[in-house]
């Protein structure tokens, strides 16, 4: 096994999937994962991200643009890629009379180099249930069971699909813990959540899916940085936002008013609060409601989403924004 | 540590050991396929003392013997493969599976070959059932039963998963089965010998799927078919058999519809 440290494993260009009604659910997208890394695509419900894990799983063929997993076509090369990908389905797929231990051993029987099963569902914390049946296991514990027969033969590459969906606080962070010790063991993981703090948790990088297409990709750092940061509070009675400084001199470059309630974007966000402050000082009024906060994640996928939102004429905000 | 590269075999092995398994508890299913086959010949043997089948130069026993074949392919693998494929469909069971190292044909051969076995052991303990009871003496031509019993263990289940492709819920599957199920014990020799039809009928009943498999059962039995007579069986047979899988790979569905 070569462990180039550059070596692209997943690559994507212009990748497109229709639908049977004709609905286009990835509308041209491309990126690229480096062997060890964890990436997150990341979207809200009906985003494409789930469409787009089943191309690069190989379970269909794309309409459009192409797919490479080690270097192989994983729909037409499934012989090549197969043994080297473990994948965990968004749901289901074990039958549900079949105990955890016959399921993993079926799964064993089925997967080259396979690790004892035991092993497997020892590190998933699931030792003590093998002869639980499938449709007896909480939704968590099946999502581990999932997770667990993903594993069985120590894949290069791993696809989660939702990992942690239906999984309490502490089993969300074991997940966690697992994926990063699979990285650390040099294994590269590609996983969707529509869970912020898990991308921003685990993620090295990520792409934030919308309506098909990314809207933002990078390190979690460098996607925060490309989002403005944001100022919010209420005007007091008798006072209009054309009472304030002229916006632009304040650093803001985006607002949006909601009744009393102003919400402020800007790039810089010291000299925007105090110029606002000071004024606010001066004027002897009072900015109920304050909240200054510099960008997260959370702000980027929600900044995202008003972007598309504002796309489609939203009627209950008055959005403004104007050049930087 | 196993660090062996899976096979065809020890996958097939898995695949089938945990489908044996999961027949094992579905009782409605393994009723079905154990005891249905077993107790439909004793109909038949009740209607056809009732026939003049001396005419045909045929006995009650090779009637009754291909009938029993012909309901166990039916029940055992036809019916009972049906349920399956759209369970295991139904449960993104085929689709995790394709996520895997497991090819396609292995898949639908693993998932099949509990039921497949049960038809053939059913059919000979049958076949030596009906010889022994009803006083039939020894096949004139093994080969031809065997052609015959095979094609149609290949066929059904080959049909069974093209009905499950047409079939969306487990138990709109009891519904989409019937017609064959029906078209076949009607038209096909088992519970009425294609000679007690009109001439007509009868030849366009020979074209049926499981006429042929019927056909060879019974006259390779007898020894009763000419060459020309045989080769057409034996072409419709194959002919069915090829049919149906390509209709597998044609129209099988994979994962649940949308």
């Amino acid at each position: 096994m070569k462990a180039n440290e550059h070596e692209h494993v997943i690559e994507v260009t212009d990748l497109r999937r229709v639908y049977g009604g004709g609905f286009e659910a990835v509308r041209g997208i491309g990126f690229s994962v480096r062997r060890g890394e964890i990436f997150a695509l990341l979207g809200t419900n009906g985003a494409g991200k789930t469409s787009t894990v089943e191309l690069l799983e190989g379970l269909a063929a794309p309409a459009g643009g192409q797919v490479r997993v080690l270097g192989h076509d994983p729909y037409t090369e499934r012989a090549a890629v197969r043994p080297r990908t473990g994948v965990m389905l968004q749901e289901g797929g074990f039958p549900s009379e079949l105990t955890v231990a016959e399921t993993a051993r079926m799964w064993a029987g089925c997967v080259s180099g396979a690790r004892p099963p035991r092993e497997v569902l020892a590190l998933v914390g699931l030792a003590r249930k093998t002869d639980v049946r499938v449709k007896q296991l909480s939704g968590g514990e099946r999502r581990r069971l999932d997770l667990a027969l993903a594993l069985l033969g120590d894949p290069e590459v791993v696809f989660l699909d939702e990992p942690t969906t239906g999984l309490d606080a502490e089993g969300r962070r074991d997940t966690w813990e697992l994926v990063r010790a699979l990285r650390d063991g040099g294994t590269t993981v590609l996983l969707t959540t529509h869970y912020l703090e898990e991308a921003e948790a685990l993620a090295d990088r990520l792409a934030i899916l919308h309506e098909g297409r990314i809207a933002a990709t990078g390190t979690p750092a460098e996607v925060t940085a490309s989002q403005p940061s944001r100022i919010c509070f209420e005007l007091p009675e008798g006072h209009h936002l054309g009472d304030l400084p002229p916006l632009p001199e304040l650093g803001v470059c985006g607002h949006e008013v909601q009744g009393r309630y102003v919400r402020l974007r800007t790039r810089e966000l010291q000299r925007a609060a105090t110029r606002l402050l000071a004024w606010a000082e001066e004027a002897g009024v009072e900015l109920r409601r304050l909240d200054v906060r510099s960008a997260s994640l959370e702000e980027a996928f929600l900044g995202i989403a008003r972007e598309a939102a504002a796309g489609t004429a939203s009627a209950s905000a008055d959005v403004k924004e104007y050049a930087a | 540590m196993n660090q062996a590269v899976t096979t065809s075999r020890s996958r097939l092995t898995a695949l089938a050991r945990a489908e044996m398994t999961l027949l094992g508890r579905s009782k409605g299913t393994l009723v079905a396929a154990l005891f249905v086959p077993l107790m439909l010949p004793f109909t038949v043997l009740s209607v056809v003392g009732e026939m003049d089948l001396e005419d045909a130069g045929l006995t009650v026993g090779t009637v009754v013997l291909p009938a029993a074949v012909g309901f166990s392919l039916l029940f055992a693998v036809y019916s009972a493969l049906v349920g399956i494929f759209v369970t295991r469909r139904e449960e993104l069971v085929l689709k995790r599976l394709r996520t895997g190292e497991v090819r396609d044909a292995e898949i639908l051969a693993g998932a099949s070959l509990p039921a497949v076995t049960i038809g053939l052991v059913q059919s000979l303990v049958l076949t030596a059932g009906c010889a022994v009871l009803l006083d039939v003496s020894a096949p004139e031509a093994p080969h031809l039963v065997a052609l015959g019993l095979l094609s149609g263990l290949v066929m059904c289940a080959a049909l069974a998963a093209v009905t499950a492709s047409f079939t969306r819920t487990v138990e709109s599957a009891q519904v989409t089965s019937l017609p064959l199920l029906l078209v076949s014990m009607l038209g096909s020799g088992i519970a009425v010998p294609l000679e007690m039809l009109p001439d007509r009928l009868a030849s366009v009943c020979e074209l049926l799927p499981l006429s042929p498999v019927i056909l060879l059962v019974r006259d390779g039995w007898t020894g009763g078919l000419s060459a020309y007579e045989t080769l057409g069986a034996v072409v419709t047979a194959l002919a069915w058999t090829g049919l149906a899988l390509f209709g597998v790979r044609r129209w099988f569905r994979w994962e649940p519809r949308r």
